[in-house]
């Protein structure tokens, strides 16, 4: 069976176990009939032309796996960012792992999609926020057709949030192939600050498929830093659909870091409704092999006297494939927009591939908008450089892609994050330019 | 220490260097003047291990052994450094860092385990004193924004650092102002040792008032026209290069 018709069987299976009485449900049924109509995206597709998800779609996956309680924290220590105190929000094959977790209500909440949305006490919030900001595609409304479990964080009005919050998604597709569909909801309020460090990590090598929706609705002032971790095993995939919210003041940043996973594609959108609304999107995707990363962006610029800023750095070695679609609207009225967006990579073998483009759709006319795409090798004298200071051949290459990738890391606040992703570029790029750089 | 013996080299397929005779022995000072484009600098990357340059013909003899076949980083571990014209930047790496990166790389080469940190740290302070370097400079990002006497003065605390026995100073004197060059100059001669040696690159005679050659040489056109000793850097900034290229007629 194919898993278009599998999954719009398994919906049917699926609200035996969930209470169909409610407004909820009835947002599930629309968004599985989205689903039904739209179907899986196809390269036809525009925004689809560089990524194929026939490959991933052809596994007979399992949508309701079953719970997996034989992990214990030391298999997964390494996982998690350990040196500072955070919150935690763990899942496993989609399912709360409660004893991996460390949720919270005091102050903030930081706790679990499946009791908000049952709660009558996050009822309004539900109401108000859930399913609002992500668009009607195809995968957004898969998601929302199953959507049952996830992250759930609200930080109420003049709040700081004091520890990052990590959200980690682990599978284990104990049951061969496993599609997981985690849906996270994020609530900001006025004057209010937080964190959030994501990663999605297969601990098998089945074949695992995420199809990830996360909201996120940032109140006027309110602060937002986003970090996902995207380092999986080859044998898992990712798709990732990220929608933030912006207000009048607000400063929203998304950091994406990919270096693992199989297929990973991220489609990442800030809708900025309010004036000086500050909106920060950068990555760097350092990948080899067979894998392949797509950064679909969107900013839309909706009112007056706002900024954006995307900043995304590629390295792709072997037959690896990379694509940066990045598009931006300014609105007629968005009049003294600042715009910028800049993508650079560095192909490091003659079969690796970057399909970099630029979609600028402007209506207003004072704005500054400025994009730049890049495609080089490594600087030889760069590397002549380095290596008449006696650095080997493959140290120098590595320091060199560090050094490109590294003003993106600039911007991460959190100082132990920032030493855990230059340890895993270390890793990656095999050598020690890790210490206190 | 070095010997070269009728060296030709070409980038693509411009033949750059003619034929160059050149014996540096330790505790010797020696200078190559001339003309630009007479391949001074093509000279010393050749030195120094460059890719981009084909050897056509001729040898390169370092302490005994033939360095055409070694790469530019094995060089390095044999006691070569070249001080470059044009220093790269290096984003996100500090001067400190990356000067642990690099002793590091060449003590691991020598079978030595890393430097410890307190060494290491003592040493950069003192190299550091040498060239007069402020503390704030070593945590900057290596020549990321740094001024062109920065960049030189760096160039010529790495040298300190790594204490070659054959220094190859690139255009070290272009864009430096008199005290950068004074600094530089003292550097480079209270590094100087009877088991070392320096080769000075430069267009002009100014820095030869600050490192005294023993030798001088003038190159044009790919090949080594004349030699002698440091009055010859004299005669030359009275004169130019045009009395050289007829009396050798080129």
């Amino acid at each position: 069976m194919e898993l278009k018709d599998k999954l719009l069987s398994s919906f049917l299976a699926f609200e035996e176990n969930v209470d169909v009485n409610t407004d909820l449900h009835d947002i599930r049924s629309q968004a599985i009939k989205d689903f039904e109509v739209m179907g899986f995206p196809t390269k036809k597709q525009e925004a689809w032309k560089y990524t194929s998800l026939n490959k991933v779609l052809k596994h007979d996956y399992t949508v309701f796996p079953k719970k997996e309680d034989t992990i214990d924290y030391r298999d997964v220590e390494k996982y998690f960012i350990d040196d500072i105190d955070t919150y935690k929000i763990v899942f496993i094959d989609g399912i709360y792992a409660s004893h991996l977790s460390a949720t919270t209500h005091e102050k903030i909440d930081a706790c679990l999609m499946s009791s908000a949305l049952n709660s009558s006490k996050y009822k309004p919030i539900i109401d108000n926020y859930f399913n609002t900001v992500a668009p009607k595609e195809s995968l957004t409304s898969l998601n929302t057709a199953f959507s049952r479990e996830g992250a759930f964080i609200n930080i109420p009005k003049n709040t700081l949030a004091e520890k990052p919050i990590q959200v980690i998604n682990f599978s284990t597709g104990n049951e061969s192939a496993l599609l997981v569909q985690p849906r996270n909801l994020i609530v900001v309020g006025e004057n209010s600050q937080v964190q959030i460090i994501e990663r999605h990590q297969s601990l098998t090598d089945h074949p695992v498929l995420t199809n990830s929706v996360t909201e996120i609705y940032a109140d006027k002032r309110a602060i937002v830093d986003y970090y996902k971790i995207q380092n999986d095993n080859h044998s898992a995939s990712l798709i990732d659909n990220t929608f933030i919210e912006q207000h009048r003041e607000s400063v929203c940043s998304v950091h994406t870091f990919s270096f693992g996973g199989n297929l990973t594609r991220n489609n990442l959108n800030f809708y900025q409704k309010g004036e000086r609304i500050d909106s920060t999107l950068k990555g760097i995707t350092i990948i080899g092999g067979k894998q392949h990363v797509d950064h679909n962006t969107l900013v839309h610029h909706i009112e007056p006297n706002c900024e954006s800023h995307q900043d995304y750095k590629g390295v792709f070695a072997e037959s690896s494939t990379g694509v940066f679609n990045g598009k931006i609207i300014v609105n007629k009225e968005a009049q003294k927009t600042n715009a910028f967006q800049a993508n650079n990579n560095i192909l490091l073998d003659d079969k690796a591939t970057i399909n970099s483009k630029p979609q600028l759709e402007i209506f207003a006319d004072d704005v500054k908008c400025s994009h730049g795409c890049t495609i080089g090798q490594l600087d030889d004298e760069a590397l002549f450089y380095l290596r008449s200071r006696g650095i080997p051949m493959k140290e120098a290459s590595a320091l060199l892609m560090y050094a490109f990738a590294n003003n993106v890391l600039e911007s991460v606040k959190i100082p132990e994050l920032k030493a855990r992703i230059t340890k895993i570029i270390a890793l990656k790029l095999g050598v020690s330019v890790g210490y206190s750089i | 220490m070095l010997k070269i013996k009728n060296l030709h080299a070409k980038a693509e397929d411009l033949k750059i260097l003619k034929g160059i005779n050149l014996e540096i022995n330790p505790g010797e000072i020696h200078a190559i003047m001339g003309p630009n484009g007479s391949g001074k600098s093509t000279l010393s990357s050749v030195i120094a291990g460059k890719e981009e340059y084909e050897v056509t013909r001729g040898e390169i003899f370092f302490e005994g052994e033939e360095l055409t076949e070694l790469d530019a980083e094995e060089r390095a571990h044999k006691g070569i450094f070249l001080s470059f014209q044009y220093p790269v930047e290096i984003p996100g790496v500090t001067v400190t860092n990356f000067m642990r990166t690099v002793i590091n790389a060449n003590r691991k080469a020598k079978g030595l385990k890393d430097m410890p940190a307190n060494e290491m740290l003592k040493k950069i302070r003192e190299k550091s004193e040498l060239l007069e370097i402020d503390r704030k400079f070593l945590s900057r990002s290596l020549n990321e924004g740094f001024s062109g006497g920065e960049k030189k003065r760096n160039e010529i605390f790495q040298m300190a650092m790594l204490e070659p026995k054959l220094a190859i100073l690139d255009e070290t004197d272009s864009g430096l102002d008199i005290d950068a060059l004074r600094i530089v100059a003292n550097g480079v001669n209270k590094l100087r040792r009877p088991d070392n040696a320096t080769l000075v690159i430069t267009h002009y005679q100014r820095l030869l008032d600050y490192i005294i050659p023993d030798f001088v040489h003038v190159m044009l056109d790919g090949k080594i026209v004349k030699s002698g000793g440091k009055e010859l850097a004299y005669e030359l900034e009275e004169k130019g290069y045009d009395w050289i290229k007829e009396e050798v007629g080129a």
